[in-house]
């Protein structure tokens, strides 16, 4: 029976979620140099596009069509047999296609975090098959594995509310397996270049949490209770994320900035991904808090002692922030939030923890190793990295011959 | 004739601007430049990533005069720019070989006006 707020709920979530895309267009392109902004805004918009389409041809089957092996299969190829009826083993309440569009946002958001690793060195060709690679040999596995009916870590009982999993450590592990392939920027041990334009990381930030509600609450697949946890503690944790990430930096470098505020703010949404048809208030506080410690140090300390050039720390933030929050997930989960759920290892339930553990390394295995193998494959046949002049002149005039700002009128 | 630039902060500029027009030198040019002296600016700090000797906004003016009004010139722009702390910025006096009006062709004393 289909159920008109639940289906506007979904509906507007996945227009929210949708949003975020050019949120982290605007977040990760403040970050980099100007003569790069354009790329990183073209990156995020044709992933959008090509993710889009991608979806209703075979991504959704692939990922969602039942299965009791690797992944869904082509049954569902061109959304047939995706209707505007309910598909009870996801969601009883609300269209099909409603269910396919809401995800068909996460598999789009996906692939667009890992460009902050390799930003401003790579060709856009081997962008656009890097990416439709990705996101048919590594988002669909490991989505239908989680989420899907048939999925090995969903019927061990991985809890995964919004994609701690399947979009942050998937994309987070990736980005650091690219980041290592590609190398490091030309002379970045002199001088990291400082964010071109703060406000727009910032104004990113703002875009990223607003459609976070969409993304954690609308993973409810229901305008109810549930929904309406989601969307509390997603809002606390990216708060007290944000508060101590600041503190941090206060103490730490004796001034707190917006730059470390915002990268808090952002930990903590991916933090709280898993966790937030699960857990409560309380427990959402402190995943908050330690979020921003964790990514701090893999940001500020471990990144300069190692000497990886994960450029937008999609790594730093998005793999550890996220495994942060799928393990949390196995220490607070509540069925008292969530009867569909499990109890976590604080509330008598210490398996769960360890199922956590099981989804968090498969997910990295499965990520870093076939990332890296479909980023050598495109090294191979078209060629990843842009040359040194082109990297010196920069992305935007090299491979899109556009310009974002004016100089003289 | 000489050729006078002088680097200043950038919240001075009105101030110089002010002491100019009394000392009745009108014609200005204002760039904004970036740069730094002794103390090599000050520390940024982006998610750890420490940058020093970076370089700050100034104001680079620059005068064409005559002779005759290179020290109330001057003496302007040090009394417009001056506050005593480390920054007020340099003055620099370069020699003019020539200089031409586009409008009317003149050259030399007459066309800087």
């Amino acid at each position: 029976m289909i159920n008109s707020g639940d289906t506007a709920w979904v509906l507007i979530s996945s227009a929210l979620v949708m949003l975020m895309t050019p949120g982290l267009a605007f977040f990760y392109g403040g970050m980099v140099r100007k003569k790069n902004v354009l790329s990183i805004l073209m990156q995020c918009f044709i992933v959008l596009c090509l993710i889009s389409v991608q979806w209703v041809l075979y991504g959704y089957s692939l990922s969602f069509a039942p299965s009791n092996g690797f992944w869904g299969g082509f049954g569902w190829f061109g959304l047939k047999g995706v209707g505007l009826e309910p598909y009870a083993d996801y969601a009883g309440t609300i269209p099909h296609q409603a269910f396919m569009i809401f995800q068909a946002m996460f598999a789009i958001i996906t692939p667009a975090l890992i460009l902050g690793a390799f930003a401003e060195r790579m060709k856009f060709s081997a962008f656009i098959a890097f990416i439709l690679l990705w996101a048919t040999f590594v988002y669909a596995p490991i989505a239908h594995w989680v989420w899907g009916v048939g999925g090995f870590l969903r019927k061990m009982g991985a809890l995964d509310f919004a994609g701690g999993t399947v979009v942050h450590i998937n994309a987070g592990i990736a980005a650091l397996a690219t980041a290592l392939a590609i190398g490091k920027r030309k002379n970045i041990e002199k001088n990291i270049p400082a964010p071109h334009n703060m406000p727009f990381v910032v104004l990113g930030t703002a875009l990223l949490w607003f459609g976070w509600f969409g993304f954690n609450a609308g993973s409810a697949l229901a305008a109810n209770g549930l929904a309406v946890n989601a969307f509390v503690v997603t809002n606390t944790a990216a708060a007290a994320a944000g508060l101590s990430w600041a503190i941090i930096e206060w103490i730490r470098n004796g001034k707190p900035t917006i730059f470390g505020a915002a990268s808090g703010a952002v930990a903590g949404l991916v933090a709280i991904t898993p966790a937030a048809g699960f857990v409560s208030v309380i427990p959402a506080i402190l995943i908050g808090l330690l979020v921003s410690v964790f990514c701090f140090t893999a940001v500020s300390i471990v990144k300069p002692k190692f000497g990886y050039d994960d450029s937008l720390d999609a790594f730093g933030v998005h793999c550890i922030g996220g495994m942060w929050g799928a393990l949390a997930t196995g220490l607070f989960a509540s069925k008292a939030v969530n009867p569909g759920g499990a109890d976590g290892l604080f509330f008598g339930n210490p398996k769960q923890f360890l199922v956590q553990l099981t989804a968090v390394c498969v997910t990295l295995i499965y990520s870093l190793v076939v990332s890296m193998i479909i980023y050598k494959l495109v090294d191979m046949f078209i060629g990843v990295r842009v040359n040194e002049k082109e990297e010196a002149m920069g992305l935007d005039l090299t491979q899109h011959h556009e310009r974002a700002y004016t100089v003289l009128e | 004739m000489k050729l006078i630039i002088a680097i200043i902060q950038p919240h001075k500029l009105e101030e110089v601007k002010e002491e100019l027009y009394k000392a009745e030198v009108n014609l200005i040019t204002v760039s904004e430049v970036l740069g730094h002296g002794r103390q090599k600016g000050v520390t940024e700090i982006y998610r750890g990533a420490k940058e020093t000797g970076n370089l700050l906004r100034k104001i680079r003016l620059e005068i064409a005069v005559n002779e005759n009004f290179v020290e109330p010139t001057i003496n302007a722009i040090v009394k417009g720019a001056k506050t005593g702390e480390t920054g007020d910025g340099k003055i620099f006096i370069l020699d003019l070989k020539e200089c031409i009006r586009i409008r009317t062709e003149e050259r030399g004393g007459v066309a800087i006006g």
